[in-house]
């Protein structure tokens, strides 16, 4: 196969791909941590203890059957016995008992349902699972909200800092810098105030598992996903070797 | 053949074209035997189409086009798109197969559309072809845009808010019309309804008659080629012409090639990213649609980019009318403008090959204001990048209204007897 006359147009194309990249920045930055997302079976179903017990009050996972916990190693009568406490039946959703309109009094917003935040959250930033760890751990004490906490990459966020008793208070030490246009720019540091049931680390471990979870959930077919694309691509690879060695000796006459 | 299938055969001849068509559209039509890479693009089309359909087929088997919130406060269609993604066997991988196939359809097309540019396609006899084409490009703008409302997301909802709106620019009728597109005064539950209607039923029927209208005049007058010669000029005794090959066996052998390769960057595509980075299936569309919440940034799907750049590049008003109105005539006019071509491009030849040094330049600095203009529409405007879309604005319109001038000008090589 060949192409002629276009290798000045491909050059130039390349210019303008990646020239323009250099020319605008986008708008404000986001500055998040790396999620360490695990899809250890350990992990994941401590992860699902997390978010049965501290976000399934609030936040419903309405897509989410509770016997697809399965899929992550838990046998049925562990699911029912431990963590299913708003379904009767083991192929209900993660439905949750408190009315929309109650909850939009209660925290100004309707708590949102959580089954693909980890989708939702993706940024330019950083991943869903990025946004949503360093969101876990952002949370300070703040006494001019209404709830008292606030969050760093999420401002006057609606939201209790629901894992509390597990990481204690964090406080917010704001700086403000000029920012070379004449603005400021307000960097927040954290620093641990009263403590809570976990050190740092375990609760950095709990958030990342919690997190590893949420992206789980997301998608549960992901790994299913890859396996089968794993397949589908090495199949397609060799219908190609075979369709290209047809095609040429159809065509060895054609010169 | 045996002699009984040779009487069926017999039968079905005597009542309908079958073996006629087959030779005149496959065994006996003959194409130029230098096809390049380009030429895998409009069968790839044809492939990506049937994809769309079958897909579609099995999505709404399952899907709701249904706005109002279920139990859980989430809207009927947005949880119903999550059922096919968890629930409904094998669902996943459809619904990723016609998102992705949505993306791949408009990087397929645009390809072929290039094609077309490079070896200029569209010149005499083949000015039907094109035209069609261009028909066939617009439907599937409408098609991918009133698709892209259904699963109820917030840049679904948001993004078909914007554009309906831009309708109401129009003077008089405008409010009306846009009225009558949403069938409700904002983005609703009727919208949502008619443009599921329109997007499974009225467009596909109109894009599959032009696909064949497109297919038909093509077959009419035969392929052009990388060289640009018309190979019906120079034929041998039988009347076959000397350069040309039977489509079938030779192209429908090399056509499954092209299709393989295709079929291994989508899987890829499928399989390992389906969100395309964002880009084929946007992060804030896994938020249910809501009306009281505008998102801080409204980007329509990348395809239409290049376009909502130039609508967004107009800020001037005209004749005290309102500058959004002008944006919705040049983003128009950029994709009418399109059919033109043929009568646009005066130039002695029709290939790349022989077309000379300032053509190349020119189709180069399209290329390039294209895919700036693309860049651009993802991103929320601001004054230096509203300028840099003005100007690459101007490129695109001055590529076709000043080629009748630049393409008379342009000194072009000699064009063989026959291909090379």
């Amino acid at each position: 196969m060949k192409i002629r006359g276009i290798s000045l147009v491909k050059k130039l194309l390349a210019t303008a791909l990646f020239a323009p990249l250099l020319a605008v920045a986008s708008g404000p930055e986001l500055h998040l941590d790396k999620a360490p997302v695990s899809t250890d079976p350990a992990a994941l179903a401590n992860g699902a203890k997390l978010f049965v017990n501290y976000c399934l009050n609030c936040h419903g996972a309405s897509y989410m059957r509770y016997n697809r916990l399965q899929q992550i190693g838990l046998s049925e009568s562990m699911i029912k016995d431990n963590l299913m406490f708003t379904a009767d039946k083991i192929g209900e959703p993660m439905r949750i008992a408190m009315q929309r309109e109650e909850a939009k009094v209660w925290f100004g917003a309707a708590p949102p349902d959580l089954t693909v935040i980890a989708r939702s959250r993706a940024s330019e930033f950083g991943s869903g699972a990025d946004w949503l760890y360093t969101y876990l751990r952002g949370f300070y004490r703040d006494s001019e909200r209404p709830t008292g906490w606030n969050n760093v990459i999420f401002e006057n966020v609606g939201m209790p800092h629901v894992l509390y008793e597990l990481q204690g208070e964090q406080v917010a030490k704001v700086t403000e810098a000029d920012d070379g246009h004449g603005g400021k720019v307000k960097t927040i540091a954290l620093e641990q105030g009263k403590p809570g049931k976990m050190s740092k680390e375990e609760y950095d471990k709990a958030t990342a598992d919690l997190v590893s979870y949420l992206v789980w959930m997301g998608e549960p077919m992901a790994e299913t996903r890859k396996t089968i694309g794993t397949v589908v691509l090495a199949f397609l690879g060799l219908l190609f070797v075979l369709s290209y060695l047809l095609k040429k000796n159809y065509w060895k006459d054609i010169h | 053949m045996s002699k009984n299938s040779q009487s069926v055969m017999d039968w079905i001849d005597a009542r309908f074209p079958l073996t006629s068509s087959i030779k005149g559209h496959l065994t006996e039509y003959y194409a130029p035997k230098n096809f390049n890479f380009w030429y895998f693009f409009g069968s790839l089309a044809l492939l990506v189409l049937v994809l769309q359909i079958v897909t579609g087929i099995f999505l709404v088997m399952h899907y709701k086009p249904d706005a109002s919130l279920n139990a859980a406060g989430v809207p009927v269609a947005f949880a119903s798109v999550e059922y096919i993604m968890r629930d409904v066997p094998g669902g996943w991988l459809i619904r990723y197969m016609h998102s992705t196939g949505a993306s791949a359809f408009f990087i397929v097309v645009y390809l072929h559309m290039f094609r077309g540019l490079l070896y200029g396609s569209y010149r005499k006899p083949r000015e039907l072809i094109w035209v069609f084409g261009t028909l066939i490009f617009l439907a599937l703008m409408a098609e991918a845009f009133m698709g892209y409302l259904l699963p109820w997301g917030q840049m679904s909802f948001w993004g078909a808010q914007v554009i309906v709106n831009l309708f109401s620019a129009i003077p008089v009728i405008g409010p009306d019309l846009s009225v009558v597109i949403r069938g409700d005064f904002v983005v609703s539950d009727a919208t949502l309804n008619r443009f599921f209607s329109f997007h499974v039923i009225a467009v596909p029927l109109i894009l599959i008659g032009l696909v064949a209208a497109h297919i038909v005049a093509l077959h009419e007058v035969g392929s052009n080629n990388p060289d640009g010669v018309e190979i019906k000029k120079k034929k041998d005794a039988r009347g076959i012409p000397l350069d040309g090959i039977p489509f079938h066996p030779y192209y429908t052998v090399k056509d499954i090639v092209g299709v393989v390769g295709f079929l291994i960057v989508f899987s890829f595509i499928v399989f390992f990213a389906p969100e395309g980075g964002g880009y084929f299936l946007e992060f804030n569309n896994f938020i249910p649609a809501d009306p009281l919440k505008t998102p801080p940034h409204i980007a329509p799907v990348w395809y239409f980019t290049p376009f909502y750049s130039i609508l967004r590049a107009v800020t001037y008003p005209l004749f005290g009318i309102d500058a959004k109105f002008w944006g919705v005539v040049a983003m128009g006019a950029a994709v009418v403008i399109i059919a033109f071509l043929p009568w646009l491009d005066r130039s002695p030849v029709k290939s790349i090959r022989y077309k000379g040094g300032l053509f190349k330049i020119i189709l180069a600095v399209f290329v390039i204001s294209f895919f700036i203009l693309g860049y651009l529409g993802v991103l929320p405007p601001t004054p230096g990048r509203t300028l840099v879309s003005q100007i690459c604005s101007v490129i695109y319109f001055a590529f076709f209204l000043l080629m009748p001038v630049y393409s008379k000008m342009d000194k072009t090589k000699p064009v063989p007897e026959r291909v090379s």
